[in-house]
């Protein structure tokens, strides 16, 4: 196969890969890389990669429009974020003594996590009580509902923040936006409205990504001649899918998505069980 | 932007972080599309490199320098590399707009928040790999 027959190929399957991460919510970054190591035989390290580039891309390009409708909380988030680009750093650094294998199982199970987390219930339930905490780093905030604009406080801040401290390491070590992990710390820790949350994580994932690109670009993870197919395919499928979401709502299609990710996801638990990676 | 009207609202500080997000993205994707073009009417017809085996990319596409001096002479995969950089600095770069925001703001809180985050990403781009 010539280069140019592969970057086709590989566009083609990373905008499939971005329109199906963008419909079911995964985010384009998590479906790139099975597709990656699965079906284009890539090693999973330059995998991760391409698949950081594309989250960066996917979140900045998301971010403005969420922005312009007032849903996200940007103190919120940046508070979060010391939480999760240190914990990004220290994935990425933990990623180079860690065997692809295990990096390869450990994805196959946030895969699956991540895949029930967007099937479950939301809830759409604001609180009206804060903690001490969320009073004293200014984090309650109020955001636009078709209701009108509805205010909302936060509880266990703490906890919130620790699991953003995971949420960052699994993401520098695997090279995923890992926004289920940062949505439930939002919304299950925290309390938080959930299109407060998403939006909000949604906003974060380009900070934490970068962090940890910084050091995989360094370290040489990042291949020209896969980076540019991932990074535009996915943008380009993760809009189409951002306009698919607009004039439809695919709810059947999400749990028919997520349940088939769910066997990609095992072939990799599989794969990393048997030393394929 | 006039001073002493009542300084600049939230909203507008939060709008305008999201256009520097937008045109950081159109820019890298830009960027990496031309290389890309570029690159595959340099190599297209060359065969894949092998994938599977990691071996790791060379200082030309790790390093600021390495990166420069490639697009410099025109090479396509550091023009792509350079889109790389951008679509990296792009969020940074937002960060360096909230600090300024929030100490427009006069929100020390914040401004110490914020601190930390860039601080972080700084160590972890400086900390002693190569540059």
């Amino acid at each position: 196969m010539n280069i140019l027959i592969f970057s086709l190929i590989l566009l083609g399957g990373a905008y499939l890969a971005g329109l199906l991460g963008s419909l079911t919510g995964l985010g384009g970054g998590v479906v790139v890389i099975p597709l990656l190591t699965l079906v284009f035989h890539v090693d999973i390290r330059y995998a991760i990669g391409a698949a950081l580039l594309a989250s960066i891309a996917n979140s900045s390009g998301a971010a403005t429009a969420y922005i312009k409708e007032g849903i996200t909380n940007v103190r919120l988030g940046m508070f979060l974020e010391i939480a999760t680009t240190a914990g990004a750093v220290g994935g990425a650094l933990i990623a180079v003594f860690t065997p692809v294998n295990t990096i390869a199982i450990l994805f196959g199970v946030v895969l699956i996590f991540s895949a029930l987390m967007t099937i479950r219930k939301k809830s759409e339930h604001a609180e009206q009580t804060g903690s001490k905490l969320s009073y004293l780093l200014k984090l309650n905030g109020s955001y636009p509902t078709p209701a009108g604009e509805v205010s909302y406080k936060l509880k266990n801040v703490g906890g919130g923040f620790s699991i953003m401290l995971l949420a960052g390491v699994l993401s520098g070590l695997l090279g995923i936006g890992s926004g289920a992990l940062k949505v439930l710390a939002m919304d299950g820790a925290m309390r938080i409205p959930f299109k407060v949350s998403t939006t909000t994580s949604n906003f974060m994932i380009g900070v934490t990504a970068a962090a940890s690109a910084v050091v995989y670009l360094q370290r040489g993870y990042i291949d020209p001649g896969i980076a540019f197919p991932v990074v535009l395919g996915v943008l380009g499928g993760a809009f189409t899918g951002a306009r698919l979401l607009t004039i439809m709502n695919p709810k059947t299609l999400r749990i028919i998505f997520c349940i088939a990710i769910s066997f990609v996801a095992l072939e990799m638990i599989y794969n990393g069980l048997h030393y394929q990676f | 932007m006039k001073l002493g009207r009542k300084l600049l609202g939230d909203r507008d500080i939060e709008l305008f972080i999201g256009q520097v997000l937008r045109v950081g993205v159109v820019t890298a994707s830009s960027i990496a599309l031309l290389g890309g073009i570029a690159y595959l009417a340099q190599q297209g017809a060359a065969s894949v490199p092998d994938y599977s085996q990691f071996t790791g990319e060379g200082a030309g596409y790790t390093s600021f320098r390495g990166i420069f001096r490639g697009v410099a002479i025109g090479n396509a995969t550091e023009i792509i590399q350079l889109g790389v950089l951008v679509l990296l600095a792009t969020p940074i770069l937002r960060i360096f707009f909230s600090l300024a925001a929030f100490a427009v703001e006069r929100d020390r809180l914040y401004v110490v928040i914020t601190t930390i985050v860039l601080g972080i990403i700084l160590v972890s781009m400086f900390g002693g790999l190569k540059i």
